[in-house]
């Protein structure tokens, strides 16, 4: 039982807490910008874009640009490693625009999922080879926070229990490699809403991810007060039949996170796992009216739930 | 892992009604103000007890002292949530023929039982130990359930050497923990669990608070595991203290700083209270860091209260010294510490005031065992 090796000093300790604090203070949220190329071909197909790196940096600009005010409510961004380097059409860096409307930089440090042998086509998440480096690297480079999403999905037989194991321990491996290089790790844990399951098995599988997931961070020694958990909402399966109000999410949500996620977790931002726009915002504040007790910050860390609606117009230039 | 390749979910290990029926146990039990009085001391730990005060230890001296304790007034009512009997007691009855579970019943107060059966070596390693009693403990808990109790306690102790505690036995006694809360709940019984770090040794605090860290998540990851239902559960663990051996001196605020950080980075908020063990501090001592602890700046989602054996005994122990005369005064020094700690629940304690005497004096025994 070592513990004449503390993995992080008291000012590293310090600026990590800062950092998380300032992300979720006052009810902000994440914008989640960091789809990679592949995924941005997908939304850029939608709207009949050509996939090419100027029409990413456009559309990321239109993002950026919006006036400070945007600051009450977006507490942090995440990139993708491409737009870290972009700049806006005046020359300027995104990463000095966003920091100088005091929004925090984050980068997306996974590099995507690879296949779990023996099981029914689950994954875990690639990436920590040289990882270090690239931490702090992006540290130099504006950073000051890191996302990894590990992937689980329901069926009759998963996630099995290396699929859990697998994915907890290299978001634990993740995150202690960020703290040490000064960047807060996301820990995202998604279980994804693919299936007819009910709200109650989402519950149920929830709660047992999130409890690996925070029994790998301790025997990882990551400190807690200097993460932030990005786990899905508990939700029915989108092919499920019967239909949950956002009263009966947040209730399930919050029990499933009240269970599991240790009070000294500073937030909570959910994804938004392909929820509209509305029903991610909806669902959001159900969850922060819920009664229960909830000692971490709950805000929302969405991708398409914030851009829908920004796309759409470009389609009629 | 203890988790099977599948993950049923069609096998909910309690109806709702159950879960209903165990958390309103665990709420009344923590209710604002309210603590546990810890009078589940096994035989032998009782010898070590009347012997102190030079009493016999016969059956009928066990039962006249716990009459001492259970005669309180209603005064208790308001700052005593439970109490802990041990097997024995749970069927003695006071001087009037009322059965001790009934004048404990009828004061509002939950009757709890102690069911494990002490601790056993683990081969292997450097005198750890892990805690038996899961044999027939269904059966055992079905029956303590007719007979009045609604929650029980099992004491599992790991101690803080160069090596230890191992992570076998952090393993072990997690694992014995978790299946003895899932029987419990089977059966309408409320587990408090007791993972008790014990206070031997000279390592410092900080030390301390990262054993502790280690061995919550353990406890908690084996609960998950285990399908334990922690809104009807209570954790019992010991304050985070430096060793009785270590040279430096911590203020009750450096405690309780460290003792809540370390529940807040591993108990999660679902479970509705915190019933510390006194762990040989002394009377005043257990009070004054419960104070503390009550008023530490972090945020604390559990209510954070004791469940106090030595620390709530101590001085109506030494007053009674065996005397049936001395009865009523032993009794008022037992309900003045329940009051004190009620207080000290609630951050509300003001401190006696007083130097030595049976409230300042260590109850610290040596790798103490019941």
């Amino acid at each position: 039982m070592a513990h004449r090796f503390p993995a992080l000093t008291q000012e590293q300790k310090k600026e990590l807490s800062e950092i998380a604090q300032r992300i979720v203070a006052n009810g902000k949220g994440i914008l989640a910008a960091d789809e990679s190329v592949g995924t941005m071909g997908n939304r850029l197909q939608r709207i009949k874009v050509e996939n090419t790196e100027e029409n990413r940096r456009q559309f990321r600009e239109i993002l950026f640009s919006v006036d400070s005010s945007i600051n009450q409510s977006i507490g942090g961004v995440i990139l993708f490693h491409e737009t870290l380097y972009q700049k806006d059409s005046q020359g300027k860096l995104f990463r000095n625009i966003l920091k100088e409307k005091g929004i925090v930089v984050g980068i997306k440090l996974d590099q995507g999922a690879a296949p779990l042998a023996g099981t029914n086509k689950e994954t875990t998440i690639q990436g920590l080879d040289g990882l270090s480096e690239r931490c702090a690297q992006y540290k130099k480079d504006g950073v000051d926070f890191g996302k990894w999403r590990a992937v689980l999905r329901i069926t009759d037989q998963c996630p099995s229990s290396l699929a859990i194991q697998e994915n907890a321990n290299a978001l634990a491996r993740y995150a202690s490699i960020c703290q040490q290089n000064g960047l807060v790790p996301i820990v995202e844990p998604e279980v994804i809403p693919d299936g007819d399951h009910d709200l109650e098995h989402c519950q149920y599988v929830t709660e047992k991810v999130l409890a690996a997931v925070y029994k790998a961070l301790n025997d990882h020694h990551v400190y807690l007060e200097g993460t932030l958990l990005k786990p899905n909402m508990v939700t029915a399966g989108h092919a499920c039949t019967k239909k949950y109000t956002p009263e009966q999410v947040a209730m399930a949500t919050v029990t499933a996170l009240h269970r599991t996620v240790p009070a000294a977790v500073p937030g909570i931002c959910f994804l938004s796992g392909g929820m509209s726009e509305e029903d991610a915002t909806l669902n959001l504040n159900a969850i922060n009216l819920c009664h229960l007790p909830k000692p971490w910050k709950l805000s929302f860390s969405y991708g398409r739930a914030l851009l829908q609606t920004r796309r759409q117009p470009r389609r009629l230039l | 892992c203890l988790l099977s390749v599948t993950m049923p979910h069609s096998y909910p290990a309690l109806s709702a009604e159950q879960k209903k029926e165990l958390s309103d146990i665990a709420l009344r039990i923590v209710a604002p103000g309210k603590g546990i009085l810890a009078a589940d001391e096994s035989v032998g730990s009782m010898a070590k007890r009347l012997s102190q005060i030079g009493v016999e230890n016969t059956e009928e001296n066990r039962r006249l002292y716990r009459q001492v304790l259970f005669s309180a007034d209603d005064r208790v009512k308001k700052c005593i949530g439970g109490v802990i009997f041990f097997h024995e007691t749970l069927y003695q009855k006071d001087d009037n023929g009322v059965p001790f579970v009934r004048t404990i019943q009828d004061k509002g107060i939950v009757v709890g039982i102690k069911v494990d059966k002490g601790v056993v070596p683990l081969a292997g390693t450097d005198g750890e130990t892990t805690t038996q009693g899961l044999d027939g403990l269904s059966e055992r808990c079905a029956q303590y359930k007719k007979d009045g109790a609604d929650f029980a306690k099992w004491r599992c102790v790991l101690k803080i050497s160069e090596r230890t505690p191992s992570a076998l036995a952090i393993l072990e006694n997690a694992n014995v923990l978790a299946r003895y809360a899932s029987i419990c709940q089977q059966n309408g019984i409320v587990p408090i669990v007791e993972p008790e770090i014990l206070p031997d040794g000279d390592h410092d605090l900080k030390r301390c608070q990262y054993v502790t860290e280690k061995v919550l998540a353990a406890v908690y990851k084996a609960l998950s595991d285990h399908h334990v239902y922690l809104e009807g559960t209570l954790l019992k663990p010991n304050m985070v203290t430096p060793g009785h051996a270590c040279p430096i001196k911590y203020t009750p605020e450096e405690i309780a700083m460290a003792t809540v950080t370390a529940l807040r980075r591993t108990v999660p908020p679902a479970v509705p209270g915190v019933t510390f063990l006194s762990g040989g501090q002394s009377e005043e001592e257990a009070s004054l860091n419960l104070n503390a602890i009550n008023r530490c700046p972090l945020p604390r989602p559990w209510a954070l209260t004791f469940s106090y054996g030595r620390a709530l005994q101590a001085s109506a122990l030494n007053a009674w010294r065996g005397q049936q005369d001395n009865a009523g005064a032993a009794t008022e020094e037992f309900i003045k510490r329940a009051e004190v700690n009620g207080l000290a629940a609630q951050g509300k304690y003001e401190g006696s005031g007083e130097d030595g005497g049976a409230a300042a004096q260590s109850l610290y025994i040596a790798n103490h065992a019941y």
